[in-house]
């Protein structure tokens, strides 16, 4: 399958191949490509931050309904994404997303008129938020499995030695799960690359404003521009290839690729 | 001094009963009784690792039951060491004292001189994956004293270890403690150990540290 998209490259004695690169010239895709590595960046340390605690609450911690609260974790997997796409287009609806600023404190301002709604939704935060809802569930998972495997005792002696439960956390069990951060955090920046279907409903496919590498693929496709597509698609794949090994070589048992 | 007051745990069904005792300040005491017996599940209740049901802990007279770990003022020194595995032994060793914020200075010469008195001075720079058990020990007791606590408790810190590196480390527990008049609490099953090691032995059988056991080996 791969080499089959390596092969086209070079049929037509190479042809193709110029019309690629050419194709990669266009201040679309190269608008593209700057949005894509900005929103899978920001939203891969994003699921970073906001794993690192659930992921360590979760395997540290029990409590009545953890399986309940666990498999809760696990919904923006399982779930199809344009259905993602479409629960977060419905969230955005509701209040506070539909608050103004007017309507608490009058303004002449224009921003001050419009909610956080029409900030987020067909915009570039849509695409962050919609590659974050995805990406954060693989990095709890990733990061979940490095704090199980660790050996808590190192920091309850720590408690012992005058450390909080957060300063133990911080100097003795986090160094420690190093690796894991850095696979979780290459899983979630993949897992934003290949996103389509969420950023598809939630941010639209607007050519120089929401279009991401994984939109290009289909718009190119859908107006019959097959060697741009496969451009792209060669971009993206050379791309998981390095996260893949990147996350093997910082090595994580149990990741979920 | 350490002075338990009917102190009752259980979890699931395995359960600790009325655990009556005291360790005059000073004084190295030791605890003895087969696997599974409780031995550490004792010496986690003192640190505040696990919850008792009932009955008061006293520590220099002060009540120390519903204290968090950190504020018990007590070192632990855990029977696999538990040193941290990120950082180097220097650092292991002024854990505690970087947590007071001391400074710089005052925490290298206190590093420099707890490894001369537990001849590790060649493994400031190692990290502990690459020390042997003994070196481990010596490092956990280093860090545990330099926290200054009132009471140090030592779960079976010989057991993993060869005769000669025994003999070495029972000098050096010893030593160490005298000099730093700690109150000390040694958790074994060795008998030949704890009589080379105990100023007092209690036994602990069936959840109970039964009355009488107490067996005062020096005054």
């Amino acid at each position: 399958m791969l080499l089959a998209d390596v092969l086209y490259l070079f049929s037509n004695q190479g042809t193709a191949m110029v019309e690629v690169f050419e194709a990669l010239q266009s201040p679309e895709i190269k608008s593209s490509i700057y949005l894509s590595l900005l929103s899978c960046s920001l939203s891969a340390f994003l699921s970073i931050f906001v794993a690192v605690p659930i992921a360590y609450f979760l395997a540290t911690s029990e409590f009545r309904g953890k399986h309940l609260v666990d498999a809760i974790m696990d919904i923006p997997i399982i779930l199809p994404p344009l259905v993602i796409g479409m629960s977060l287009l419905i969230l955005f609806q509701f209040a506070p997303f539909t608050w103004k600023w007017n309507d608490f404190f009058p303004s002449n301002s224009s921003w001050a008129d419009r909610s956080l709604n029409a900030w987020v939704v067909y915009q570039v935060p849509a695409v962050i938020i919609a590659q974050f809802t995805v990406a954060a569930a693989f990095a709890i998972r990733t990061l979940k499995v490095s704090f199980e495997q660790l050996d808590r005792r190192p920091e309850q002696v720590a408690w012992t030695l005058g450390c909080s439960r957060y300063q133990a956390f911080k100097r003795v069990s986090l160094p420690q799960v190093q690796s894991g951060i850095i696979a979780a955090w290459t899983l979630a920046w993949a897992r934003s690359l290949g996103e389509f279907g969420p950023i598809l409903m939630f941010a639209g496919a607007t050519r120089n404003k929401t279009e991401v590498l994984s939109t290009t693929v289909f718009i190119e496709m859908s107006t019959g521009n097959l060697k741009t597509a496969v451009a792209v698609s060669l971009i993206m794949i050379l791309t998981a290839f390095t996260v893949l090994i990147t996350a093997r070589v910082f090595g994580n048992r149990g990741l979920p690729i | 001094m350490i002075e338990l007051k009917k102190v009752c745990f259980k979890q699931e069904d395995f359960s600790l009963a009325d655990l009556d005792f005291e360790v005059p300040f000073g004084e190295y005491a030791i605890i003895m009784g087969k696997t599974g017996s409780g031995k550490t599940t004792l010496l986690e209740i003192l640190c505040g690792l696990r919850f008792i049901k009932s009955g008061k802990i006293f520590l220099n007279h002060k009540d120390v039951t519903n204290l968090k770990p950190a504020s018990r003022q007590i070192g632990y020194v855990p029977q696999d060491a538990a040193l941290f595995p990120t950082m180097n032994i220097a650092e292991n060793l002024g854990f505690a004292l970087k947590l007071k914020a001391y400074s710089k200075v005052e925490i290298t010469i206190a590093i420099q001189e707890m490894a001369e008195d537990l001849s590790i001075s060649h493994l400031l720079n190692r990290y502990p994956n690459q020390l042997s058990g003994g070196e481990r020990q010596r490092v956990a007791l280093g860090r545990a004293i330099l926290s200054k606590p009132k009471l140090l408790l030592l779960d079976e810190p010989l057991s993993a270890l060869d005769l000669e590196t025994q003999q070495d480390l029972c000098q050096i527990l010893k030593k160490t403690c005298m000099e730093h008049r700690l109150t000390t609490l040694h958790v074994t099953h060795n008998s030949e150990e704890a009589k080379q090691l105990g100023d007092r032995i209690y036994k602990l059988q069936d959840g109970r540290i039964h009355p009488g056991s107490s067996m005062i080996l020096a005054s």
